[in-house]
C-alpha cells in the first residue's frame, strides 16, 4: 500500500517508519535543524525543524514525528519562520561568537549559516552567557563550550555512532555542561580521539585543534577538498583531505563514504602530518664506492637500479631476483611489481607484505 | 570478508577470535557495537582482556596458540547438541560424515585442558553460535599468525559450514585486513602462486593468457614466498626490489632479516622515508605518498576504491608505478610504456576476471565489491550466497598442534605481539604525526600485576626480555589486560624492537610467521 501525505500543498508518498523531516528532505524541502545528524536517532532538542501540522494546536518537531497517512504539513509559513528566527536569536544570545572558523569542524558553520539566513539580531535577548570553556591540553580536540548550544550531538555521536560513551550531559537547562566521567580530561576518559564529536558539532564548540593551526592563514574560500581513502587499516574509510596552498591542513570524514558513513578513528582523523614531514625522501639516493648514500638524479639512480638487476641476472640467473610489493601503495604499484618480475624474468618470485 | 561491512550491525551472535578490533579496525568495531546495542550477543576469544572482551557477553581467555583446540571443542558441542544445519550440510558441503566422526573425540573437557578455558564456557559459546539465526565470525592476525594459521581458518570454516552461517546477511567468515591495500596487493597478483585475480600460475590456461599478455614465457611452477626468499638471500637470491615495506622492523627475527638483506648483491628500495630497511639499500627511490598519488585500493570487504592526489610530492618524488616502469624500461622489458595510472588499472581489469566489469571511471564512487565479472554486473557484496567458488564447502579434519616453541624452564612466559590504536606498524607514519605522542609516547610490556610482583618488578621499571633469538630491554606496565604468564607488546617502536625476539616458526602452507606466540624470559635489569 502506498502511503500519502501533503507537504506544502503537494501530494507526496512515503514509506512506513519515515519521519516528517525525512519525507520533506527527500522532496527537497529545506527545513533548518541544529540538533539533527541523520546518522543518529532523532532528538528533537533544538525545535528548529518545527512545521505546521493541520489539525494540531501547536507546531510539531518534524525530526521526531513519524509521517502518517493523510498528514497535511506546511514547512515554512510566516509564523513558523518567525518562531525559528526567535529560537535562533535565543540560542545566539548565550554564545560568545557565531561566525567561527570553518576549520573547527565539518559541521561547525551550521549555526552561522542559519543565523545569516534568518538575519538574526544577536543582541535581541542579550544577557547572561552559558557554557564554560574547558582547558584540556590534548592536541586534538578543542573544548570551547562557550559556543555550546546543548544539542547533544557530540554526546549522541560518541554513544550511538562510536559506542564509546566518553562524554555525557551534566545539569539541566541554562547550566547544562558536556563533561567526561568525573569531569576530567578527555585523555583520562573513554575517549579514543576519533574526532566524531568535533565533526558533528554545529557551532564549533568542539574544534579540530590540528586543523586550526592553519586558521590564521586560511579563510573559507581557500580550503580545497579532495576525496580519497584513508591511509591506514583495511576498512577503507572515505575521507576528504583539506588543503591550502599545496599543504594538507586537515581531514574531514566523508559522510557518504561507502565503508564508513562518516566514521573515522584517531589515525584517519589526525595522523596525516607524515605526508609533508621534513623526513620525507625528496631525491633518489645511491650507495657509492665510499659505502655512503649520496643524493643523485633520477637518471643515475634508475640506471644503477636497472644495471644491478641486469648484472645479477647475467651472473646468477632468473631465480636470483625477488620482488616484494607493498600493501600500502596503490594497486597499480603491486600490479607492476608482479608484472616486472613475471614479464622481466619469467618467474613467480614475487610476494607482498601480508605474511608478516 | 565474505560479507560486507554494513552487515556487522546485523548478526544476533557475533564470534570474534584473534581480533583486537576496537584498536586495529576501530571503525569496523562501531558496527559490532551497534549490533550489541540492538541486542546481539558477543563472544570474544582472545588471550588478552582486550577492549572487545570488555564489551562481550562471554569471554573465552584462551592460552596463546590454542585456537584450534577451542574451535574443535566448539564443533564437538554443536554436533552433540544437534545444532547443525542439516539442509545446508546436505546441499552445500562435502566431508561432513568424516568430520562428524573426527570431532566426537574432541570434547570441551579436552579443549579446556589445552586452552585453559572452562569447558562450560566453551559449551555456552558453541550453543550460542550454533543456535543463532545469524551467527557471524570475525578474525584477524590472531588466527593467522601461527604455525597452524591454516588449521585455525579451516576450523572457523568448519563451524560456519556445520551451522550454515554463511552466504546470508549478517553471517559469514570475515577476516579483517590490516593495511589499506593489502587486499589489493593480493588481487593484483603480487603473490608467488597467483597471477592477478587469483588465477593460479600452475594452470596452463592462465600461463598461456599471461604469456600472450606480457610477451614472456612464465614459469608454471609457484614461486617462493618472501619468507623463503629471505632465507635464501646470499645463497641463491642476490637482488631484491622492495616497494614500501619496512621489512627489517615488521618481519620476525630481525637479526636474521638484517643479515639476509645485507648479504644481497643488489637491493633497491622504493619508499617515502629512509626506513631502517632503506638504509641497507644500494639504490633508494623516493615515492609519492598517500595524498600525493592517484590510484586504486581494495578494502577488507573487497570494495575497489579510488585514492586521489591532493598535494604535490616533495622534491622529485615520483609515483611507484612510474619508478617501476622506468626500471623495467631500462631492462627492455616489454609493456611498461605507461603515462597514467588509469592505463595500468584498466590493463589489470582486462586480465583479471574478478575485476573484469570494472575500469578506472566505473570505480569513481567506490560502489563495487569484487567479483564484478562483467560490465552489467552490480558487484558482489556477499560471497558464497548460492554456491561456493569451488562447488561444495569442504569440512577439514584438522588436529590441534602445539606452537613451534612452547614455554619451558628457560623461557617460561608467553609473549604475544600486535598493534595499538594510536600507532600503526613501524610508526613511519604515526610516529611523524603531531599529537600521537601525547596519547602513546613509548612502548611498554603489558604484564599482569601479580606476575610483576613474582618477577620482582615494579610498574614502569625496565626489564630484560629474551627469547631463543635475542634480547631487548623494555619498560613494564601493570595491567589486568594480560593474564598470568602472558605478556604483550606491539612491534611499532624501533627502540623496542620486539621482532628481535619473534620468529619461532612459520605456517608450512602460507609461511606466515608465528608472531603471536614467542616463549620468553623476563628479568629485572
Amino acid at each position: 500500500m502506498t502511503l500519502k501525505m501533503q507537504i506544502d500543498n503537494i501530494g507526496v508518498t512515503f514509506s512506513d517508519g519515515e519521519t516528517v523531516l525525512e519525507v520533506a528532505q527527500r522532496h527537497k524541502k529545506e527545513i533548518p535543524t541544529l540538533c539533527y545528524d541523520n546518522r543518529l536517532d532523532p532528538f528533537g532538542g533544538c525545535r528548529l525543524c518545527i512545521v505546521e501540522l493541520e489539525g494540531a494546536r501547536n507546531p510539531i518537531a518534524s525530526c521526531t514525528t513519524k509521517a502518517t497517512e493523510g498528514m497535511v504539513i506546511r514547512t515554512a509559513t510566516d509564523t513558523i519562520e518567525k518562531y525559528r528566527k526567535t529560537l535562533l536569536e535565543m540560542v545566539a544570545s548565550e554564545n560568545r561568537e557565531i561566525d567561527v572558523h570553518p576549520l573547527r569542524g565539518y559541521a561547525s558553520n551550521e549555526f552561522a549559516h542559519l543565523s545569516n539566513q534568518y538575519k538574526i539580531d544577536k543582541s535581541h535577548f542579550s544577557g547572561t552567557k552559558s557554557g564554560i570553556t574547558k582547558s584540556d591540553d590534548n592536541p586534538f580536540i578543542l573544548r570551547d563550550y562557550e559556543l555550546c548550544i546543548s544539542c547533544y550531538r557530540c554526546v549522541r555521536v560518541c554513544a550511538e555512532q562510536e559506542g564509546d560513551h566518553a562524554i555525557n550531559v551534566m545539569n539541566r537547562g541554562f547550566h547544562t555542561q558536556i563533561i567526561t566521567e568525573f569531569d576530567g580530561l578527555l585523555k583520562d576518559s573513554a575517549c579514543t580521539f576519533c574526532g566524531q564529536c568535533i565533526q558533528t558539532c554545529p557551532t564549533g564548540a568542539l574544534g579540530d585543534k590540528k586543523a586550526l593551526r592553519a586558521a590564521d592563514q586560511v579563510n573559507d574560500s581557500e580550503i580545497g577538498k579532495t576525496r580519497t581513502i584513508c591511509a591506514y587499516c583495511g576498512v577503507g574509510c572515505s575521507v576528504d583531505i583539506l588543503t591550502n596552498d599545496k599543504k594538507i591542513i586537515g581531514i574531514h570524514p566523508a559522510m557518504d563514504g561507502p565503508a564508513n558513513q562518516g566514521a573515522l578513528c584517531v589515525k584517519g582523523q589526525f595522523a596525516y602530518d607524515f605526508v609533508q614531514h621534513s623526513d620525507r625522501l625528496k631525491t633518489p639516493l645511491v650507495r657509492r664506492e665510499d659505502g655512503e648514500l649520496h643524493e643523485t638524479s633520477w637518471n643515475e639512480a634508475l640506471d644503477k637500479a636497472a644495471d644491478g638487476f641486469k648484472k645479477v641476472y647475467n651472473q646468477d640467473g632468473k631465480y636470483s631476483i625477488y620482488g616484494i610489493a607493498s600493501g600500502r601503495a596503490p594497486s597499480e604499484a603491486s600490479y607492476l611489481m608482479q608484472k616486472f618480475i613475471r614479464a622481466g624474468f619469467g618467474t613467480n618470485y614475487i610476494d607482498n607484505c601480508s605474511r608478516a | 570478508m565474505s560479507n560486507p561491512l554494513v552487515d556487522m550491525q546485523k548478526p544476533d551472535v557475533i564470534f570474534c577470535i584473534g581480533t583486537n578490533m576496537t584498536e586495529c579496525h576501530p571503525v569496523a568495531a562501531t558496527g559490532l557495537k551497534k549490533a550489541i546495542a540492538q541486542g546481539a550477543k558477543l563472544i570474544v576469544a582472545d588471550p588478552r582482556r582486550i577492549g572487545l572482551a570488555e564489551l562481550s557477553h562471554l569471554y573465552l581467555p584462551l592460552r596463546v596458540g590454542s585456537d584450534t583446540a577451542l574451535l574443535l571443542g566448539m564443533a564437538h558441542v554443536i554436533a552433540r547438541e544437534g545444532l547443525i544445519n542439516e539442509d545446508f550440510i546436505q546441499n552445500r558441503t562435502t566431508g561432513f560424515d568424516d568430520f562428524f566422526e573426527h570431532i566426537s573425540q574432541w570434547t570441551p573437557e579436552w579443549a579446556e585442558s589445552i586452552t585453559g578455558v572452562p569447558a562450560k564456557d566453551i559449551e555456552t559459546a558453541a550453543m550460542w553460535y550454533g543456535a543463532a539465526d545469524k551467527g557471524a565470525i570475525y578474525y584477524t592476525l590472531g588466527i593467522t599468525e601461527h604455525i597452524c594459521g591454516v588449521e585455525n581458518v579451516q576450523s572457523l570454516c568448519n563451524l560456519a559450514l556445520m551451522t550454515g552461517h554463511v552466504g546470508r546477511e549478517g553471517t559469514g567468515i570475515n577476516p579483517m585486513r590490516g593495511q589499506n591495500n593489502i587486499q589489493g596487493a593480493g588481487d593484483t597478483g603480487a603473490l608467488p602462486n597467483n597471477y592477478p585475480g587469483f588465477q593460479s600460475v600452475t594452470d596452463p590456461i592462465h600461463q598461456e593468457k599471461f604469456k600472450h599478455a606480457y610477451g614472456k614465457e612464465i614459469d608454471n611452477e609457484k614461486g617462493i614466498t618472501k619468507v623463503t626468499a629471505l632465507d635464501l638471500c646470499g645463497d641463491s637470491i642476490h637482488a631484491m626490489l622492495i616497494d614500501g615495506e619496512n621489512t627489517l622492523i615488521s618481519d620476525p627475527d630481525r637479526e636474521h632479516c638484517e643479515h639476509a638483506l645485507r648479504s644481497l648483491k643488489h637491493l633497491v628500495v622504493i619508499d617515502i622515508f629512509l626506513t631502517e630497511t632503506a638504509e641497507l639499500a644500494d639504490v633508494i627511490l623516493p615515492a609519492t605518498a598517500w595524498g600525493e598519488t592517484d590510484g586504486v585500493c581494495t578494502n577488507t570487504e573487497r570494495r575497489v576504491q579510488r585514492m586521489r592526489a591532493a598535494v604535490p610530492p616533495p622534491g622529485v618524488a615520483k609515483p611507484d608505478w612510474w619508478i617501476i616502469s622506468q626500471i623495467a624500461q631500462r631492462l627492455e622489458v616489454n609493456g611498461f610504456d605507461y603515462s597514467t595510472p588509469k592505463e595500468i588499472f584498466n590493463e589489470l581489469c582486462e586480465l583479471s576476471p574478478i575485476y573484469a566489469g570494472l575500469d578506472w571511471d566505473r570505480i569513481d564512487k567506490g560502489e563495487y565489491q569484487w567479483p564484478v565479472p562483467h560490465k552489467d554486473h552490480p558487484g558482489t557484496p556477499m560471497l558464497h550466497e548460492d554456491s561456493f567458488i569451488n562447488g561444495k564447502g569442504i569440512f577439514s579434519t584438522v588436529n590441534y598442534r602445539d606452537p613451534a616453541e612452547t614455554i619451558s624452564h628457560d623461557f617460561p612466559v608467553w609473549l604475544t605481539t600486535g598493534r595499538r590504536l594510536q600507532s600503526y606498524h613501524t610508526r613511519t607514519q604515526t610516529g611523524r604525526s603531531q599529537g600521537i605522542d601525547y596519547l602513546l609516547p613509548e612502548e611498554s610490556l603489558e604484564v599482569n600485576p601479580n606476575d610483576l610482583k613474582k618477577w620482582n618488578l615494579t610498574d614502569g621499571e625496565w626489564c630484560r626480555m629474551s627469547s631463543a633469538r635475542g634480547t631487548i630491554e623494555i619498560k613494564v606496565k601493570a595491567t589486568d589486560r594480560s593474564p598470568r604468564g602472558t605478556v604483550f607488546a606491539s612491534f611499532s617502536f624501533s627502540d623496542v624492537p620486539v621482532n628481535v625476539l619473534t620468529g619461532s616458526g612459520y605456517d608450512p602452507i602460507t609461511q606466515t610467521a608465528e608472531l603471536k606466540v614467542c616463549p620468553v624470559k623476563i628479568e629485572p635489569l
